[in-house]
Formats: C-alpha cells, structure tokens, sequence
C-alpha cells in the first residue's frame, strides 16, 4: 500500500497545494480521468473545511491529508477543532440558501457539505481517535493499470 | 491559475468577467469587488464565470453574498455559466434555484424581461 500524506498549516492558500497533490496521486492510482474534477472539488471543500475550523478555533496545529491507493483511493482530511464543530452538517434546501438570517459561515458550511455529499459515493466524517478533531474519509474506485 | 476579474458595461448591465480559481484563497478578492461595485452605484450586476477553472463553497458563498446585497439595494444579479462540471456544482447545491443562471451574456443583459431578476 502506497501512502502520502501532507500536512501544513492552516492557511488559505495552501489549500491549493493540497487540491493539487491529492489529483496527483489520484491520476497515479489509477482514478478515472473523468472522477479527478470531482476528486479535486472534493478534497478542496475537506481541507477548505478543515482549515476554516482551524482559523475559526485559533488552532495553529497543521491540518493533515492522508492519501493511500491499496483496493481504491482513499483520502484523509483530519483537523483538530473541537467535536462540536462537525455537529450540524446538513444540506440546506433551496428555500433557506438566500435567506437574510443566513450567516455567511453557515451558507458556505452547508453548500460545502453539499458538495461533498454529492460528489462522493463513500464519504464518512468521524471523530479522530485522540483527542479533539474530526476525520473526513472520502473513497473513489481505481483502475489497475 | 490565479484569480482574474474584469468589469465591462453591456446593455446598462455592469458585467464582472472572472478567471481562474475561486476558492478559499481568492474568493475575498472576488467579495471585495462585487462590494466596490455595489458601493460604486451598480445595481444590475452579471457575473461571467465562462473562465472560472475551479468553483468551491467560499465562491459560491461570495456570489449569494452578493445576490442578497443586491436584492436589498433593489438591484438585480445573474450568472454567465455554460460549464457543464459549473452547472453540475450548481444542481447539487441547489443553487441553480436560487440564482438566474444565463447560458451567455447577451442572454442575461436583456432588457426583455427575461433577464437577471432579484
């Protein structure tokens, strides 16, 4: 089994460093071509999240991606926010989208978890094992070459 | 590819023409300038996104920020976007709902009635 991981601080801008790495190591794992915008869109709106968590909590720690390529793709987005934070995900339905009393974080925390719900079959968002932080754990099928 | 945004005034429309990545990164930049634009007295903005490479949650948030700045200044806003992977990030989010969503901009500059709405 093939590993990489990345981990880095949580700023805005590397989360296009991570958008990058984790096509990458798709495309050599054999992910579809056509499932790599999806790949890429995915693991822009984990770390994105992760990375927000980080800032909105004062957290300095680095935001850690895992990728592993064993039967499929697997990929680990895992920050260290508090538990609480995760709690509430829920799409938003379109009547609630535009409405005034929608807070600009809460918008892009719902449409993001949308997002992610729609572009990934095999997608679990689960507490870490230590300490405080939650685990977004997308999976996509590879072709073996 | 970094961010660009050009503004273009076509059929008394304001016309925010942008390029690249929109993402958590460069999204500010995009919010802060919908605001100089609303700020500046435009009040029929379009957003052209046939450039736009990447879209995230932040982008999206930035443009129904400015829908519902809009909205509030009795002002209208639509969206350029034939992209189908674009289109696809709109259904799932159910935003293709929310915002007029035109396929060029001389379909959202019209003054026929069928263009942008509040």
């Amino acid at each position: 089994m093939a590993t990489v991981r990345l981990s880095f601080s949580p700023a805005p801008v590397h989360v296009r460093t991570a958008r990058l790495v984790g096509v990458a190591v798709a495309r050599r794992a054999g992910v579809a071509e056509e499932l790599l915008d999806e790949v890429r869109l995915a693991i822009g709106e984990a770390c994105t999240r992760a990375v927000t968590l980080h800032r909105q909590y004062g957290l300095t720690d680095l935001v850690t991606m895992e990728m592993s390529d064993s039967d499929s793709y697997t990929v680990r987005v895992i920050d260290h926010a508090p538990i609480e934070a995760s709690v509430g995900l829920a799409k938003l339905p379109p009547d609630e989208l535009a409405a005034e009393n929608l807070t600009d974080d809460a918008l892009t925390t719902g449409v993001g978890f949308a997002l992610l719900a729609g572009f990934v079959d095999d997608l679990q968002v689960r507490p870490v094992d230590d300490g405080p932080g939650t685990e977004v754990r997308m999976v996509w099928p590879v072709t073996r070459r | 590819m970094e961010l660009s945004l050009t503004t273009r005034t076509v059929a008394e429309h304001t016309v925010l023409e942008v390029g690249g990545e929109v993402d958590v990164y460069t999204a500010p930049r995009l919010r802060e300038r919908l605001i100089e634009l609303v700020d500046a007295g435009a009040r029929d903005v379009v957003v052209d996104l046939e450039r736009v490479d990447f879209l995230d949650s932040t982008g999206l948030g930035v443009l129904v920020g400015a829908l519902k700045r809009l909205r509030t200044a009795h002002g209208t806003f639509g969206l350029v976007c034939a992209k189908e992977p674009l289109l696809k990030i709109f259904r799932i989010t159910a935003l293709d709902q929310v915002f007029p969503i035109f396929p060029t901009v001389d379909a959202a500059t019209e003054r026929d009635g069928s263009g942008p709405t509040s």
